[in-house]
């Protein structure tokens, strides 16, 4: 459990709040690229008390949010497969596929479909039940991605031959990148993700700062973690020099956890991939390696991810970006709610939309 | 070992051994033992009547079973409108394989809380499925009892002005029952808050009959019930996230878990929604109950911008919806 009580005092959050309102001197638009940020911001009530000219913009922070209908798609067809149990992570029950179907909608069919918080509960669902093929819908970035890699290694050191991973793993870095090159994103800074940032420390978003001249700082979850990354990067903007800042020493090193990410190198592979609301970006997904091909459930079933065009109407991608607020999208609580999500802001409970229109006053 | 058979529910004699030897021998009283087709009662006055169908699984957990919780569970309905409960019926579904020595002990749970809430088991009808057509036991029970105050609480009558209270720590019961379930490999010491509340709510009426509502927030948990009275009333709630008493291990297990203790189910707690004026006095009340110990005033009913919603003041004091549950509360990922 994390010890950060303190992170949540009123009096701390007031005092840091004071301090970003008196240095805040032009308006920055800030972006978190993490759902648990998101939500974070919104449950705390955070978002209530920020400087106007503050804005806070939700980016593609939802491992779920981003995993696109062709890939919910492949986990459909396996949990119609009768000697199948799909296991996945809960957010993921719920995630439309092409035809608006979820694997919800499949488990009540009578689809065997299994929620679990780690993919070693699903290796041990494969003991269990060797008659079976347990398939582990592998969605997260660089923060899960080494934990299934670990599940698949003591798949192979138990010789389990009844367990595979269907990979959907994304990489957070190569986004980031995609989404600032393109120029469409007009945000000042980023707060950057605590738990992915475990994995893969600092360097990699060494480019924000450097190439982009983009402030962007590492931060935990609890109100007071976020007002320091937020006066951190007021300070970085003022003296006009950004920096990637680590300001979650307590849970993130500098070099990240080489450890996790040898494991994950050594079971995955990078390839290009496909995210939901803004299509395809190179060098942005993981797929098994071929030394793990065995345990690869696209390649055991002959399964490829096939590509969906969103749905349309949907403002997602512009939400994503930060170039829409989901309430200027036509379908936001109309059509598109948390019960019957159209787009992927609203699929997870971290998504931007249902941030909004789970937590948000009478905001425009 | 002893199992039901599908024979128990033929309503032959395999039936009628099991309602005299286990049935009638824990929920014997007279007006049960006459074993005619209907109970007759005696009720004076107007009547509160209310229904529920238990399904839970795992079948006993830390704090209680599914006979206590189909006990507690039906005359908490009741006395939230202010009845007194006095009879309930009990509906037993049975699966066909159920150990008949787990179905004893939850009958007998069920008897004993009956008969500490001073309720009695007047009618009862059990039925066994085929395996499969059922998980294990399902129990409905119905509760009937007088309503003694002239006014009864109900939802529409919350009012702007009035103070909200709530009669204890809220979560227990959800994150017990979550904990229980078979695959999540979680521990923790929490127990789940099943009791019956009618003699504290009769307590509550007596002093202070001009009480608003009275509501228990089970499935859907406070914010769920707190939207629900906020759309029978004409006001907007206003709730202070920091009154609100969670236990530090309900906490703790939701963090880890990623559920939100303000959706999670309680069965021995309840909301009190009255004038501000006597909210000391209720919470007084409350609080020299067993289980009204830790209650607390947690907000109250302003005329808000706009009536209908549920608006939480958080701890660090900013400001945010507070909205129904949407489906069934999912682990989340990262």
């Amino acid at each position: 459990m994390e010890q950060g009580h303190a992170f949540q005092d009123p009096t701390i959050c007031r005092g840091l709040l004071a301090r970003i309102e008196a240095e805040l001197d032009a308006p920055c638009a800030f972006m978190e690229v993490c759902g648990t940020h998101t939500v974070a911001i919104f449950q705390s009530g955070l978002r209530s008390m920020l400087p106007a000219g503050l804005r806070h913009v939700s980016g593609p922070g939802c491992p779920v949010c981003v995993t696109p209908a062709g890939e919910i798609e492949a986990g459909l067809q396996l949990a119609d497969m009768d000697q199948v149990m799909v296991a996945t992570f809960g957010d993921m029950l719920r995630v439309p596929g092409a035809g608006g179907r979820t694997l919800k909608e499949a488990q009540a069919e009578g689809a065997s479909v299994t929620i679990c918080y780690s993919p070693l509960e699903a290796l041990k669902l494969a003991q269990r039940y060797p008659e079976r093929e347990v398939v582990f819908l592998g969605v997260g970035f660089e923060t899960t991605a080494p934990t299934v890699a670990a599940a698949v290694k003591q798949a192979e050191a138990l010789g389990l031959d009844n367990f595979s991973v269907f990979s959907c793993h994304k990489l957070i870095p190569p986004a980031l990148a995609h989404l600032l090159r393109s120029g469409e994103v007009r945000v000042e800074a980023f707060i950057l993700p605590g738990h992915v940032s475990t994995v893969i420390g600092t360097a990699p978003y060494a480019f924000l700062a450097e190439e982009l001249g983009v402030p962007a700082v590492v931060a935990g979850f609890e109100p007071a973690d976020i007002l320091q990354a937020l006066l951190a990067i007021i300070r970085m903007r003022k003296a006009k020099r950004p920096r990637v800042h680590n300001a979650y020493g307590r849970a993130v090193h500098e070099g990240g956890n080489p450890k996790a990410r040898a494991v994950m190198n050594q079971v995955f592979e990078v390839v290009g991939s496909t995210w939901r609301g803004l299509g395809f970006i190179p060098d942005s997904g993981l797929v098994l390696s071929e030394e793990y091909a065995a345990f690869d459930a696209g390649r055991r079933f002959g399964l490829e991810a096939a590509t969906v065009a969103d749905p349309p109407g949907c403002k997602c991608g512009e939400v994503l970006k930060g170039l829409a607020a989901p309430r200027e999208c036509r379908l936001f609580g109309t059509i598109c709610t948390p019960a019957s999500p159209v787009g992927p802001c609203m699929v997870s409970s971290e998504g931007s939309c249902a941030a909004h229109y789970k937590y948000g006053l009478d905001e425009s | 070992m002893q199992r039901i058979l599908l024979d128990h529910g033929s309503g032959g004699r395999a039936s009628l051994r099991l309602i005299n030897e286990l049935f009638l021998r824990h929920f014997g009283n007279a007006i049960l033992e006459s074993l005619d087709d209907a109970a007759c009662l005696e009720l004076n006055g107007r009547v509160a009547m209310s229904t529920d169908t238990f399904t839970v699984d795992p079948l006993i957990f830390p704090g209680g079973d599914i006979g206590s919780l189909a006990v507690h569970g039906t005359i908490n309905d009741v006395a939230m409108l202010g009845g007194d409960p006095k009879y309930l019926s009990c509906g037993f579904i049975i699966e066909e394989g159920l150990e008949l020595s787990l179905l004893e002990r939850i009958v007998a749970s069920m008897a004993q809380a009956a008969e500490l809430a001073g309720v009695s088991i007047v009618t009862g009808d059990t039925k066994v499925v085929p395996r499969g057509a059922a998980d294990k036991l399902f129990i409905n029970t119905t509760g009937l009892g007088s309503i003694s105050v002239a006014n009864p609480p109900g939802g529409a009558r919350a009012a702007e002005g009035d103070a909200v209270l709530i009669s204890g720590s809220v979560g227990d019961h959800g994150l017990t029952i979550m904990s229980s379930r078979e695959g999540l490999e979680f521990e923790t010491p929490v127990q789940s808050d099943s009791a019956a509340l009618h003699w504290l709510i009769k307590r509550l009426l007596d002093e202070l009959p001009e009480v608003h509502v009275l509501r228990d927030p089970t499935r859907g948990g406070l914010a769920t019930t707190l939207n629900e009275i906020a759309a029978q009333s004409a006001g907007e709630v206003y709730i202070n996230e920091e009154a609100i008493p969670v236990k530090p291990e309900v906490r703790e297990g939701c963090s880890f878990l990623g559920l939100d203790p303000l959706y999670l189910a309680n069965e021995g707690k309840l909301l009190c929604i009255l004038p501000e004026e006597l909210s000391d006095r209720a919470l007084e009340i409350m609080r020299q109950d067993p289980v009204g110990r830790e209650a607390a005033i947690i907000g109250g009913i302003v005329s808000g911008r706009r009536a209908g919603r549920v608006v939480l003041q958080t701890r660090i004091g900013g400001q945010r919806l507070l909205t129904m549950l949407e489906g069934e509360q999912l682990p989340r990922i990262c």
